[in-house]
């Protein structure tokens, strides 16, 4: 038997309601993304004229040592900002984590608000006070270093071109390790009690219980906390700037993608902006942001493991 | 690690423009006649507001001029994004040479040929901010900034010091302070990089190039900045940093100013433009003098920079009144105001007038003893990528650094220019 069912409306109301979200996505977000891709491909003369130029751009910003070697170094000392930060900031704070769900732990709140306080902070500021923490003129550190007996190792860290990048990358640690800390806190709280019950049950120590049962219960969030910290990463601009200023010193040791972008597009003293090399230097962090949110999800999102709880 | 959402780009950009604009919100769109002045110039704003724009009120109460100056390293960024929006003030201060040609060229400045006030400024005063051809003058010259070294006169007399005349003296100078007292003998670090270029390299660098002569060979290609004239000038920088303070790397311009109206410092390497800086934080007196000259040589030579203009911005709705107010700038009542308001800055018009400061008369007497020159990195030679000024800031703080030999930043910096000026090529 068959029924015949009377046609369906359009279901207007869906589109009546997402609309809204569309509009705002699609004008601040969609509509500049392809234009800026689209600048990219344009040449902008002395009088401010643009013409169509091809990939000039980007073969100039490849392959011309001017542009060339400020691209490659931006690009190299944005992965070693990445690096420190995965290497010190995700296990400061999946040990944090651990260390909050901890059920012996007295004045938990007390410790999540506190190290959470810096993430809350403007960069401006946290840039200002880590200078004058870091100051060989005015700062404390000196004087704290020698007070336990350290004082030789004081250096004017941030001005000198070896260690001013890594200084910087641990500066954005100490802010923003609280994010990773909460994502991962939360979900090794979401991790049923039963389970790490049987565990004990079985026999297993405290550390076993956190590698065996644990560990890959809070993977997808480990992985998802990677992932936004190798965009947010890319992405830097405010701490460099606010510090180091444009120019990136010493010697362009902490320039970065953020602020080869921010010469490049807005010009820096004596050096003229241009708006279509600068569309360039931003469609290629986009690619490679791009490139590493592809490379992430065909090699790891894919082949986690999800436990339904 | 920040929680971002994934529209990076744009994200990126929006952040960076709205910052830029908002952080400089102008008034210009708001009241119909009101003018605004954008400048780089924020030490100054106090002044502006307080005097100067009273004064000008005091003649056409009918026209409200506003001050609204945005921080010095962001000048040229912050204007573009402004002037490209629409949202610039109807006064535009413009540096010198080719950062306002460009803005010229752009249609961005309005041409002042015709301007009344025009003819109190001389063919040189001009010459910063004038089209390659002659034809076109664009913004109204305002100032020129000498440089030279300030120094502690309390300082000085405690160690029975005398001014430094010859390049032997000023190193000899340098070592009696370090080895008799713990005062730092010279004030300047490196971590903002202009100060190694401006107040290093370009204070210091005229007597070894010989000032004008040398900046034209330069432009014009005889003299390339590997010749030794200009290895000297880095020769000089580099043995400055043994009397330079404890982590002068991480010491930026204000740290600088601080050490040194604190009393700390004993010679502080000055832009004439810090003397009412010092006149308002110090409480010790202070003197000056000009850039010892190398042993043996007899002529000295300045920089006595061209450095400030204030342009006519051509989508402002207020041209009139602009007009009114850049034609009182040219007049002597504002020579006179702007020189003793703000001693330092030296006016470009043609009036005979008294400054009274007697550091600011001190730097505008080396004037009569002396030759003078502009910044060699200005005309011309900063247009092409990478451009010259940008690369000596670059190299000049790396050698008070240590991180780079004299030849080696002349090698660089002559480099930049083979690049793409076919007079060095």
């Amino acid at each position: 038997m068959t029924i015949i069912r009377p046609a369906r409306p359009f279901p207007w109301h869906i589109l009546f309601f997402i609309s809204p979200g569309l509009f705002i996505y699609l004008t601040v977000s969609v509509y500049p993304l392809l234009d800026t891709l689209w600048l990219g491909f344009y040449h902008e003369a002395d009088d401010g004229q643009l013409s169509f130029a091809g990939l000039n751009n980007y073969s100039k910003l490849l392959f011309n040592a001017i542009w060339s070697d400020p691209f490659w170094n931006a690009a190299w000392n944005n992965l070693k900002f990445f690096i420190i930060h995965m290497l010190v900031q995700n296990p400061i704070a999946l040990l944090l984590a651990v260390l909050m769900s901890s059920s012996k732990l007295r004045l938990r709140s007390t410790y999540r608000t506190l190290i959470f306080m810096p993430t809350m902070l403007s960069v401006v500021i946290i840039g200002f006070v880590w200078q004058l923490i870091l100051s060989p003129i005015w700062g404390i550190s000196e004087n704290f270093l020698y007070s336990i007996g350290l004082g030789h190792w004081f250096d004017a860290w941030l001005g000198k071109e070896g260690s001013a990048l890594i200084t910087l990358a641990l500066i954005s640690v100490w802010q923003y390790v609280g994010m990773p800390m909460m994502l991962i806190y939360a979900a090794l709280l979401g991790i049923p009690d039963e389970l790490q019950d049987a565990s004990v049950v079985d026999g297993s120590s405290g550390w076993q219980t956190f590698l065996y049962i644990k560990l890959p219960l809070i993977m997808p969030t480990i992985g998802m906390v990677s992932i936004l910290t190798f965009v947010a990463n890319f992405n830097a601009f405010e701490l460099i700037y606010a510090v180091k200023g444009a120019l990136a010193g010493p010697n362009f040791s902490t320039d970065i993608m953020g602020t080869l972008f921010y010469r490049t597009f807005f010009g820096f003293q004596l050096q003229q902006g241009s708006s279509t090399m600068g569309a360039a230097v931003a469609t290629l962090m986009f690619l490679m942001i791009l490139l590493g949110v592809v490379f992430y999800l065909f090699l790891f999102q894919r082949r986690v493991q999800r436990f339904a709880l | 690690m920040e929680i971002r959402q994934l529209s990076i780009r744009s994200k990126t950009l929006a952040t960076m423009a709205t910052g830029v604009l908002l952080s400089s919100f102008s008034l210009s769109a708001l009241a119909s006649e009101t003018l605004t002045i954008e400048s780089w110039r924020n030490d100054d704003s106090k002044i502006w507001s307080d005097i100067i724009i009273p004064e000008f009120n005091k003649l056409h109460p009918e026209i409200k001029v506003v001050f609204a100056p945005s921080s010095p390293a962001d000048y040229v960024p912050v204007l573009n994004a402004k002037l490209k929006a629409g949202t610039a003030g109807d006064l535009i201060t413009c540096k010198p040479f080719d950062a306002s040609l460009s803005l010229y060229k752009k249609g961005h400045l309005d041409s002042l040929t015709d301007l009344e006030g025009m003819k109190n400024f001389s063919d040189v005063a001009q010459s910063a901010w004038i089209t390659d051809d002659g034809a076109n003058s664009f913004c109204l010259p305002m100032a020129s900034v000498i440089h030279g070294f300030i120094y502690n006169k309390e300082i000085f007399e405690e160690l029975n010091l005398s001014v430094p005349k010859t390049e032997s003296e000023f190193f000899s100078v340098l070592a009696k302070i370090k080895s008799e007292s713990r005062y730092t003998p010279l004030v300047l670090g490196t971590a903002d990089q202009w100060e190694a270029a401006t107040m290093g390299f370009q204070n210091i660098g005229p007597n070894y190039w010989k000032g004008e002569e040398g900046r034209k060979n330069l432009i014009s290609g005889k003299e390339k900045l590997t010749d030794p004239q200009y290895v000297k000038v880095w020769e000089n920088l580099a043995k400055w940093g043994p009397y330079m303070g404890r982590g002068y790397e991480a010491q930026k311009y204000p740290d600088s100013q601080n050490i040194f109206t604190l009393g700390r410092g004993a010679i502080y390497p000055a832009g004439s433009w810090d003397i009412s800086t010092f006149n308002s934080q110090a409480d010790f007196k202070f003197g000056a003098f000009y850039p010892p000259t190398p042993d043996g040589q007899d002529t000295c030579y300045i920089s006595d920079h061209t450095d400030i203009a204030l342009g006519l911005n051509s989508a402002s709705t207020n041209k009139k009144s602009a007009k009114v107010f850049l034609n009182w700038m040219a007049s002597k009542e504002f020579a006179e105001l702007y020189s003793n308001q703000l001693p330092g800055f030296f006016s470009l018009s043609k009036h005979k007038f008294q400054v009274k400061d007697p550091v600011a008369q001190e730097f505008l007497s080396w004037r009569n003893q002396c030759d003078q020159t502009i910044r060699n990195s200005y005309q011309i030679l900063s247009r092409g990528e990478p451009n010259l000024e940008n690369e000596l800031w670059n190299v000049s703080s790396q050698v008070l650094n240590g991180t780079m030999t004299p030849e080696q930043a002349a090698a660089q910096a002559e480099k930049s220019l083979t690049n793409w000026y076919k007079p060095h090529q």
